[in-house]
């Protein structure tokens, strides 16, 4: 029972929609700073899609647009085929959209258990039940056995990871983690990689937003590129990688 | 600590509440316990919203101040008896939170701790010139009848302990279903972390609103039992910023966010203000003053977790020495 | 309601809204430079009204003439509670810093309880002591040379900060801490410099109000409380926002007073906080 917290709910499809989300020409715009510019694409469940580009190519503001921190200036967000454009964070939490955050923010005086709780009481008031359930969140991303340590204290991988368990204690459809790789050393990087394929394992989407590359590259169904808020190129990590344009602007940043 | 040991330990001090005015028969004495109990009450109740949920009031007087002058009008005007009117002046100083809450709650740190000094000084002034509650010259009791049912004492003040005790008892209650709840879990997120308690379905106001609610209700309960027993109330004595402060203080003082916390702080607190007294003659000094200020900017400084948080953290580097000393990094 | 009264409420209103509008820079400096509401400053203010009282009752000088001596003092005193204190919670929690300032604003009210009593003291006779006529209306001399001296004092730190090279690097400190540390700017020292010159805002406000103003222990609330609203009004950080949103507030104050009663003034400009920070809560020139 508890291992079934962690599958992704079953997932409606119909009226001929097969993606999960779709993100139509999203555009936001800070003042005068344009940092996404018309951006498009679909994501179907059980799909790794990597985000990357160089710095600033706005690719957190995509994610924060996405997750709901703040509105697109324009274009829409639809999941399941419902539009969702603008919906408040709670409420995308509430639809399936869970998130990590770049700078890490986990609970620092909660212990790793109640960090995953606060996400799984969304599903289930009862803190008997909600505890069970985090507690296999808390396996799933090998945290078991820093359950009782309060999150401050955990090392940056293991906030991570942390991230990623309260996040999935959301019974999400979909996973946006920003940069959950950033900072850690080669061996961190493969175990955070396995991790992101047992998700996908389980049926959820995961959209990554990445630089280090021998993370993403090898675990990604599907690659699409941002540079200066537009969308230069989607697909396959091998076809971005030989992407005349994508090889222009990583080198261009060089 | 494990719990049944906090359990016994609890059972304890309740115990030797329940005793104490067997062994402590001055009435100067008494009052002493009385006022430390009334400030612990006080201190559990902020605790919720200031410790727990992380929103610092410094404004809490205004609930209490509501409290007492509802059930004291309702008693005066309309002879309805007090303990009613503790209710119905608790429902009140929800509703008045409630709607004070809503859009103060868009604030977050000093603008929200200034605002919450804004509201209460703004209802303070308000009371002061508003002729039909009294204004400056404030509201005087009846003591006609005695007994609990008057919920007036006279010849001893010995059932305001009890009756103080037991206010104490419900609001430790209150605060430790919440703590072992899933509002407990809620309240630590948004105090951490707001915006990644966002990101995993929380309510941000919705929540600091439900807080806020319970807390004023206690307080304002707190407020009536003051009227009661002093038997005099005006804005002075009951919507005062240095009462908020003080009600705040017991909290800071003895540990923001532990359950029993408050009562270590108010303990300490009533205790010095006594101290004071009778070494300095008066509160007029400043001395109380003097000291409460060193203690906080101490306890703010070195212990921001106040001395639970202290206690909390030597007994967490102990065991870290402790399972370090083996070798084993 | 006559012109004149009108005239009269509103240009009074300006001049204690001149003072306020030093107090708040004083307070918006300090937020601007190491993002620190300092709870103590209305103290600050109340220490500079009793060391120009003392120094008038004890030796018979003017306040006017004692102004810089008090400045200077309270500029002292603001270096030595950073460097006491406050040092040591720049990398608090905003709770622990909250609590600090609070603490030390009921330190050194209690202070100066016990030293002077809570008696109300009042300076009596002084070189501006004394009415002016302008037509119908009519204004106290303490008060336009309180409104004068805060102009002057706001007009000076003015400068200071945009023609000096220390003034910049208070400002760069202010925009942005790190780079301004690259550059080989200490930040210490600038908030060991910010906080004297905070305190000494305060500390000339309350020398120029002692002329009019009485002197006890608790008068630093009041005027703390209408700071915040300045500060918040012209918005957290902005020097001259805090002097604009002054007279703001100083006009609403007394004319609002005139209009609704005077015992309601303190409400009236609180109320205007909350209505601040809800509808704008980055002020009129504040960065958002």
């Amino acid at each position: 029972m508890a291992r079934a917290a962690i599958r992704a709910p079953n997932y409606r499809g119909g009226k001929g929609v097969s993606e999960l989300l779709e993100v139509r020409a999203l555009s936001k715009r800070f003042g005068g700073l344009l940092a996404n510019q018309e951006i498009s694409f679909a994501i179907s469940a059980a799909e790794i899609v990597g985000l990357i580009g160089p710095n600033g190519a706005g690719k957190t503001t995509l994610f924060n647009c996405i997750a709901g921190f703040y509105p697109p200036s324009d274009g829409s967000v639809f999941l399941e085929g419902a539009e969702v454009t603008g919906a408040r964070p709670e409420k995308m939490a509430r639809l399936g959209v869970a998130r990590t955050f770049q700078l890490v923010r986990t609970f620092a005086t909660m212990t790793a258990l109640e960090n995953i709780t606060v996400a799984t009481l969304m599903r289930e008031k009862q803190l008997s039940m909600a505890r069970e359930r985090a507690n296999a969140a808390l396996e799933f991303c090998g945290l078991s056995a820093r359950a009782a340590i309060p999150a401050g204290s955990l090392t940056v991988a293991e906030q991570r990871r942390l991230e990623v368990a309260r996040a999935l204690g959301l019974e999400p459809k979909l996973l946006l983690l920003d940069e959950v790789m950033a900072g850690l050393n080669p061996a961190e990087v493969q175990e955070a990689a396995a991790l992101v394929q047992k998700i996908r394992a389980r049926g959820i989407a995961c959209l990554i937003v990445e630089h280090v590359m021998e993370g993403i590259m090898p675990i990604a169904n599907r690659v699409i590129v941002l540079d200066y808020g537009k969308k230069i190129a989607e697909g396959s990590p091998d076809e971005v990688r030989r992407d005349p344009g994508v090889i222009a602007a990583y080198l261009g940043e060089a | 600590m494990s719990q049944r040991v906090k359990l016994a330990l609890l059972l304890l001090l309740f115990g030797t509440a329940c005793l104490a005015p067997i062994f402590v028969t001055n009435p100067a004495r008494q009052n002493f316990l009385i006022l430390a109990i009334m400030s612990a009450q006080l201190g559990v109740a902020w605790n919720i919203l200031g410790g727990y949920a992380g929103q610092v009031s410094f404004g809490h007087a205004a609930f209490f101040g509501v409290g007492a002058y509802t059930s004291s009008l309702m008693l005066i005007q309309f002879g309805v008896s007090p303990w009613l009117g503790m209710v119905v002046g608790g429902a009140a100083a929800t509703a008045f939170a409630l709607l004070v809450g809503w859009p103060c709650f868009r604030l977050r740190g000093h603008y929200f701790a200034i605002a919450t000094i804004a509201v209460a000084e703004i209802i303070q002034v308000l009371f002061t010139n508003w002729q039909v509650v009294g204004g400056a010259v404030g509201l005087t009791l009846p003591i006609e009848q005695e007994g609990l049912k008057a919920f007036v004492f006279n010849t001893s003040k010995l059932p305001y302990y009890y009756i103080a005790l037991g206010l104490l008892l419900a609001t430790l209650l209150a605060s430790w279903l919440i703590k072992e709840s899933f509002l407990g879990h809620y309240f630590r997120a948004i105090k951490d972390e707001p915006e990644a308690a966002r990101s995993v379905g929380i309510n941000l106001t919705g929540y600091k609103l439900v807080a806020i609610a319970i807390s004023s209700f206690l307080t304002a309960a707190g407020g009536t039992l003051y009227a009661q027993k002093e038997l005099f109330i005006d804005p002075a004595s009951v919507m005062a910023t240095s009462l908020s402060v003080k009600i705040a203080l017991v909290s800071i003082l003895g540990g923001v966010g532990s359950l029993l916390g408050p009562i270590l702080g108010a303990a300490i607190l009533t205790g010095i203000e006594e101290a004071t007294r009778q070494i300095f003659g008066g509160t007029g000094r400043g001395t109380d003053l003097i000291l409460y200020g060193l203690m906080i900017i101490v306890v703010a400084v070195y212990y921001p977790d106040g001395i639970v948080g202290g206690i909390r953290s030597w007994r967490e580097r102990r065991f870290v020495r402790r399972t370090t000393a083996g070798g084993k990094a | 309601m006559s012109l004149e009264i009108l005239l009269q409420t509103l240009l009074s209103g300006i001049l204690i809204g001149l003072v306020y509008a030093l107090v708040a820079v004083g307070l918006t400096l300090i937020f601007g430079v190491m993002d620190i509401v300092n709870f103590a400053h209305g103290e600050f203010l109340m220490l500079g009204m009793y060391a120009s009282f003392w120094m008038f009752a004890l030796f018979a000088l003017d306040p006017i003439f004692t102004l810089p001596l008090t400045a200077l003092m309270l500029f002292a005193l603001g270096a030595a509670v950073y460097q006491s204190v406050i040092r040591r919670i720049i990398h608090a929690s905003m709770l622990a810093q909250i609590f600090t300032t609070f603490g030390l604003m009921i330190l050194l009210r209690g202070i100066a309880q016990f030293l002077w009593k809570p008696d109300f003291r009042s300076i009596d006779r002084s070189l501006v002591s004394g009415a002016v006529r302008l037509g119908a209306l009519q204004f106290g001399l303490p008060q336009i040379a309180a409104a004068a001296g805060a102009v002057l004092a706001t007009v000076v730190l003015g400068w200071f900060l945009n023609r000096t090279r220390l003034g910049a690097a208070l400002e760069a400190t202010a925009a942005d801490r790190e780079a301004a540390q690259l550059m080989g700017i200490p930040a210490q020292r600038m908030f060991a410099l910010a906080w004297g010159i905070g305190a000494a805002c305060a500390g000339i406000a309350g020398a120029l109000l002692s002329t009019f103003y009485p002197v006890f222990p608790e008068v630093g609330g009041n005027f703390v409380l209408i700071a915040f609203v300045v500060v918040a009004l012209g918005g957290f950080g902005s020097v001259s926002g805090a002097f604009l949103a002054g007279i703001v507030v100083g006009v609403v104050e007394v004319m609002g007073g005139f209009l609704i009663g005077p015992q309601l003034k303190l409400a009236l400009v609180l109320l205007l906080y909350l209505l601040v920070v809800m509808v704008r809560p980055q002020g009129l020139l504040g960065r958002a």
